[in-house]
């Protein structure tokens, strides 16, 4: 990228940076701190990438300069001034455009509709639709970016899709453009596409701002990328310079917050075991990809990788919430294909979801009901009609006792407690049940220090007294803690079996997490025990 | 907490009634001509007489089946309006029990009641099983299937049990033996007094006290949380709903038997209309459901009571109703004040 | 049975069948626009019956039908606006917000009707107008369809102009355009900068508005005056008229002429030997199944889709 150099009005002015965010800090009201510090800038006409982990900060980042949160500290300058980001529309006005992940669009409507709506040009009372057309046909073929517009979005395929929020962006008159992860979502001929058309983007003066995990996609297309860790940014780099080993290390490097003291596992029989599983999603995609993996008697197998590698759908079959799949996963030797979640449940499972507003809790119900929902019809907490009160309120009672749940009293409504609290409701609940097999879905994702500390050794715990673990989470300092062996998924596939966490470093994990390096089908097969 | 967030609610039902009776008031000082005696006449005539009290009891009754009914239904979150068509084929049933069959004495009411619930709940099951079975709106379906059930109701009675010789479409007496007793003299309180509280007491029970109470409370909070705690939500929707339909079914005989000597509804009566509003009154909690259907039945004995002997109609009470719903129903109305609360009260926890 | 068929292929059924449509039609038109901006209206028979009452008193304390059915729409559009002021504002839940404005309908309406008119079922002391009919010259002339077709009610033409009228406001107006988008996925609305409560007010006000119409026409067109609970769960049935023709307004068009069909068929039949009662019965037993075919073809359809999805990813 070469830096122009203007002189104006006898002053020597470096016009490199067409937009620039500095020492910004976001705290959510939850006390995470997402972004500390952040400094960020764009060139004109480059395509910068953004990388980092889950959890990285890097939506955020790209939240406040669209205008969807607003930062405590720090201020953005677009062409040398200062400009306040009230809401998208102030963003838009400034050139700034963002295609999310999901698809703002809608269905029913065509995609000449979709472009205009909210400004529509007008003929009399009507909407121009010969005009709505034709402009949307014109933008397209400027930028290469060929729609259809008269085609309903419903029945676009995903990569049309993108391309209408590309242009639906470009139409407003945004000339930086945020990508959030465009290709999660594409086929390898559709990224192949995007690229192309990204490079005529760029070639006709915009800028575009690329977030992504894939490493060999921001070595293919980026210019310079920033990469972000734990809410702070790791530094600005030109692609050229950069490996993507380097990339992996600086994105992927963890510090060490909580260590968790425990001895090395000692393995007993098979609980879980995962044979040749393929499981299609909602959307017709195969999301996990003919894996096989076992976990046994008293040992926490982590499963690392970036989110949406298929991880939740291992989760949502393995639990019984998702039924259709083909391959057998079977618990403690039964096959879980027919059985229900009740089922699967008796057999000794229990299950801390990922989302545990929506899985884990009702939240307008007090925590002594909600501790219950798993045993409310087992004999221990009712008789063949009415339930035992009293056993039931020394059970909560007990409870929150041992997983120092902080509270008035049992009464207390779940939704006034705080997501640390909230989450130690749904692991009390879970644990509770003596369970063979734990599915551990990012068991302390968003909460604080103290909560976190105490559920995972609270695993540990209960791998010491004979469960299995199955340890799904992003977090990399969780898995590399917490597991005594790990897989790693990416695309739906295990690209790699560590059968002891300890020989392994960041580094390693981070290739294997991205798609760079892959183990040979043995070793992989190593996962399987017998 | 828990208990400041229960005055909380409290406050704000008690503001929303005062707010709906302010309203009925100034209407009626705007219509009337007498306006003091049409007031007091509405406020305190049923407390006047024990025929009048009485009569807030007799009302009571319909409306705490009713009222039960509604509230086990939208406690599993389902709109099912049925409970209005349930009442009255309940009362068709146990007419047709009450007129054909000789049975002794307490068999003979027993069995029309039980009878009467029985086709309430396949009558509110229908909504349910086409929910679940093809997602048809249970809303919908159920006030459609209610004038069904109107039609379907006399035309039994004008075809089956239709006494020619009473001039207006009327069934046939019922018999002595399909009765309830009178309970309190000089009023006409029924011994369906007794059952209504006993369902109160049963049905309190079955939702907070047993599992299937539970199930169904879940599903009606969360039903996704409700699935993955391995409940089978689809059989409980189902549940509540042939449970609601069976105590409407139940209410609508005991007031056929209780009430009157034929059976001469034209209409819908419209207590499961009603039993919307003491479930809203209620907070869906059985326990409550005798404070909203004594408050209700109170305003329409006062509101009658004032059209009888003033300029006022009763159909006023309609008026308060409406009111009190939407600012009870409306979780915006005082959430400030509410916020307030909550906030004060994490910061009187973090210090 | 020939009896039956001579009583559906006369001119008077086929007359009958537009004549009872009609309010169907309209609120149909109404639950249509609010279902298009995603809050759904079960106020509807409420604001007919207010709407009906309204235009019964205007007119007749002012002597002019027009303004009869004025009133009666400006009070259809206001009982729309309270709704969503209700439900918008005060987040009372929409369907509870709309029970609480059927009852106060119910009741205040007779309450209304006393103190104006001074009887509690029927506004006959009220000399209240209706609106006229009128003869399609060149139409009219034509046998058979002609006596069918021409001689309505202003009111009939109306509803039938609503649905042509709709069609373009939903489909042509960037306002139409705004409404389905704020319905069908409010953050894409919301992304471009459209107000989704605006949206939502505006079209629970229009919906109001046109329930208003097919309230007047109950009380100064269908019959010449106001009775209690006279619309008889006409609103209702437009809402589910409304659902099964697939939310467009051809389609609420089409099932609102079949649940106006029923609906004459029943009053046609009276005359028959058929229970009364069943006969009442048919247009809300139609109603219903109706619906369950919808809703149940719907369903189909989905996992016919999803089914195909699986398959394909087989492959």
């Amino acid at each position: 990228m070469e830096t122009a150099v203007f002189i104006i009005k006898g002053e020597l002015l470096m016009q490199s940076e067409l937009l620039s965010m500095n020492g910004i800090t976001k705290v959510y009201p939850n006390g995470i701190v997402a972004n500390e510090s952040v400094d960020f800038s764009i060139r004109k006409g480059e395509i910068h990438a953004l990388v980092g982990e889950n959890g990285a900060g890097k939506s955020t980042l790209m939240k406040i300069l669209f205008g969807l949160e607003h930062p405590e500290e720090g201020e953005i300058i677009l062409n040398g001034e200062q400009i306040q980001i009230s809401s998208p529309n102030a963003a838009i006005d400034h050139g700034i455009g963002m295609v999310h992940q999901h698809f703002m669009l809608v269905p029913s409507l065509t995609v000449a509709e979709n472009m205009v709506l909210g400004s529509e040009p007008k003929k009399g009372l009507y909407v121009n639709l010969k005009k709505a057309v034709a402009e949307t046909k014109e933008l397209a073929e400027k930028y290469n970016l060929i729609v259809d517009p008269t085609a309903k979005i419903r029945d676009l395929p995903v990569g049309i899709k993108q391309k209408v929020e590309i242009l639906k962006a470009l139409y407003r008159g945004a000339e930086v453009l945020i990508l959030d992860e465009p290709t999660a979502v594409l086929t390898p001929q559709e990224t192949k596409e995007l690229f192309e058309e990204l490079h005529l983007l760029k070639d006709q003066g915009n800028t575009i701002i690329f977030i992504s995990h894939k490493l060999h996609e921001i070595k293919e297309l980026c210019d310079r990328l920033t990469i972000m860790r734990n809410g702070k940014s790791q530094g600005v780099f030109n692609v050229s310079d950069v490996s993507e080993a380097d990339i992996s290390r600086l994105m992927v490097g963890r510090d060490v917050i909580l260590k968790v003291e425990k001895e090395d596992a000692d393995p007993g029989d098979v609980i879980l075991d995962v044979d040749k599983l393929t499981v299609i999603n909602d959307f017709g995609k195969q999301a996990v990809n003919d894996i096989s993996f076992s976990v046994r008697k008293g040992e926490i197998l982590g499963v690392a990788g970036v989110e949406g590698n298929g991880q939740g759908e291992l989760v949502e079959i393995i639990t019984g919430l998702k039924q259709i799949h083909f391959g057998d996963v079977r618990i403690c030797g039964n096959n879980i294909k027919p059985l229900s979640i009740k089922e699967i449940r008796n057999l000794g499972t229990c299950h801390i979801p990922e989302d545990r507003m929506t899985y884990g809790v009702a939240e307008s119900l007090d925590i002594e009901q909600n501790l219950l929902a798993d045993k409310h019809d087992s004999p221990e907490y009712t008789g063949k009609f009415l339930t035992k009160p009293k056993v039931i309120r020394e059970n909560s009672l007990k409870l929150i006792e041992e997983y120092k749940i902080k509270c008035g009293s049992p009464l207390q409504e779940v939704k006034m407690l705080s997501g640390g609290n909230i989450q130690k409701v749904v692991v009390a609940r879970e644990f509770s049940s003596s369970p063979q097999l734990i599915i551990a879905d990012q068991p302390t994702r968003g909460i604080d220090v103290g909560a976190t500390e105490f559920i995972r050794k609270r695993l540990v715990e209960l791998r010491d007294q004979g469960s299995a673990v199955l340890l799904v989470s992003a977090d990399l300092n969780e898995v590399m803690e917490l597991s005594d062996s790990l897989i790693v998924m990416y695309g739906g596939e295990i690209t790699a079996y560590i059968k002891d966490t300890k020989s392994l470093n960041e580094e390693e994990l981070g290739l294997y997490m991205l798609g760079i390096n892959r183990q040979s089908p043995e070793e992989i097969g190593r996962a399987i025990h017998v | 907490m828990f208990k400041q967030k229960r005055l909380f609610e409290l406050s704000r039902t008690i503001l929303a009634i005062a707010i709906a009776l302010l309203i009925a008031l100034v209407t009626i000082l705007f219509v009337s001509e007498e306006p003091a005696k049409a007031l007091s006449t509405f406020l305190l005539g049923p407390l006047k007489s024990v025929r009048h009290f009485g009569n807030v009891l007799e009302m009571m009754i319909p409306l705490l089946f009713t009222g039960l009914a509604v509230s086990i239904m939208f406690s599993a979150a389902q709109f099912n309006l049925g409970a209005e068509g349930a009442f009255f084929l309940g009362g068709i049933a146990s007419t047709y029990i009450a007129v054909r069959w000789a049975l002794p004495n307490v068999i003979h009411p027993a069995f029309a009641i039980l009878l009467g619930g029985v086709v309430g709940a396949v009558f509110c099951g229908i909504p349910a099983i086409l929910k679940v079975k093809w997602n048809a709106s249970e809303l919908v379906s159920s006030l459609m299937l209610n004038y069904v059930a109107l039609f379907l109701g006399l035309y039994i009675i004008n075809y089956f049990l239709r006494d020619v010789n009473a001039g207006a479409m009327v069934s046939y007496k019922l018999a002595e033996s399909s009765k309830l007793i009178k309970m309190i003299p000089g009023t006409r309180v029924h011994f369906g007094i007794l059952i209504a509280v006993l369902m109160v007491v049963l049905v309190y029970y079955l939702m907070y006290r047993t599992r299937w109470g539970y199930r169904i409370r879940l599903t009606g909070l969360n039903s996704s949380f409700a699935r993955y705690s391995g409940i089978k939500t689809a059989s409980v929707i189902v549940l509540a709903q042939l449970l609601g339909g069976f105590i409407a079914g139940v209410g609508g005989s005991i007031e056929v038997l209780g009430m009157y000597r034929r059976f001469s509804w034209q209409t819908l009566p419209g207590y499961g209309w009603d039993g919307i509003i003491v479930a809203i009154l209620a907070r869906n909690n059985p326990a409550l459901i005798p404070v909203g259907a004594f408050f209700l039945a109170y305003l329409r004995i006062g509101a009658d009571l004032m059209s009888r002997t003033s300029d006022v109609q009763s159909e006023v009470v309609y008026i308060i109703q409406g009111v009190m719903i939407v600012l009870i129903a409306a979780e915006s109305f005082l959430a400030h004040y509410r916020h307030k609360l909550v906030f004060k009260e994490a910061r009187n926890r973090s210090t | 049975m020939s009896n039956f068929f001579n009583i559906i292929f006369s001119v008077d059924f086929g007359y009958a069948v537009l004549r009872v449509t009609t309010p169907i039609l309209f609120a149909a038109m109404g639950a249509l626009i609010s279902d298009k901006a995603g809050v759904i209206n079960i106020a509807l028979e409420g604001m007919m019956l207010i709407a009906a009452l309204t235009g019964v008193i205007v007119s007749a304390l002012a002597q002019s039908a027009g303004l009869g059915l004025l009133a009666a729409v400006i009070m259809g559009a206001l009982v729309g606006m309270l709704l969503a002021y209700f439900a918008l504002n005060l987040k009372t839940d929409v369907i509870l917000a709309a029970i609480a404005i059927n009852l106060i309908a119910m009741g205040g309406t007779v309450f209304v009707l006393f103190v104006v008119g001074g009887d509690k079922g029927i506004s006959s002391s009220l000399p209240s107008l209706v609106l006229p009919k009128v003869t399609i010259p060149l139409i009219n002339k034509i046998p058979v369809l002609g006596s069918i077709l021409s001689g309505h009610n202003i009111l009939t033409y109306g509803a039938f102009l609503s649905v042509y009228l709709m069609y373009i406001f939903i489909y042509k107006t960037p306002l139409g355009l705004r409404i389905r988008a704020v319905g069908e996925n409010p953050h894409a609305a919301d992304s471009v900068g459209i107000s989704v409560k605006k949206v939502q007010y505006i079209a629970l006000t229009l919906s109001g508005a046109l329930a208003g119409f097919g309230g007047a026409y109950m009380s100064m067109g269908y019959v010449s005056w106001f009775s209690k609970n006279m619309t008889a769960g006409r609103g209702f049935i437009a809402l589910a008229a409304e659902a099964m023709g697939g939310a467009t307004p051809q389609g609420a068009m089409a099932t609102s002429l079949l649940f106006g069909f029923f609906d004459a068929l029943s009053n046609s039949l009276q005359s028959l030997r058929i229970p009364a009662e069943f006969v009442q019965m048919i247009p809300y037993l139609a109603t219903v199944i109706g619906l369950v075919i919808y809703a149940a073809s719907k369903t189909r359809q989905i996992k016919r889709i999803q089914a195909q999805k699986e398959r394909d990813a087989q492959l």
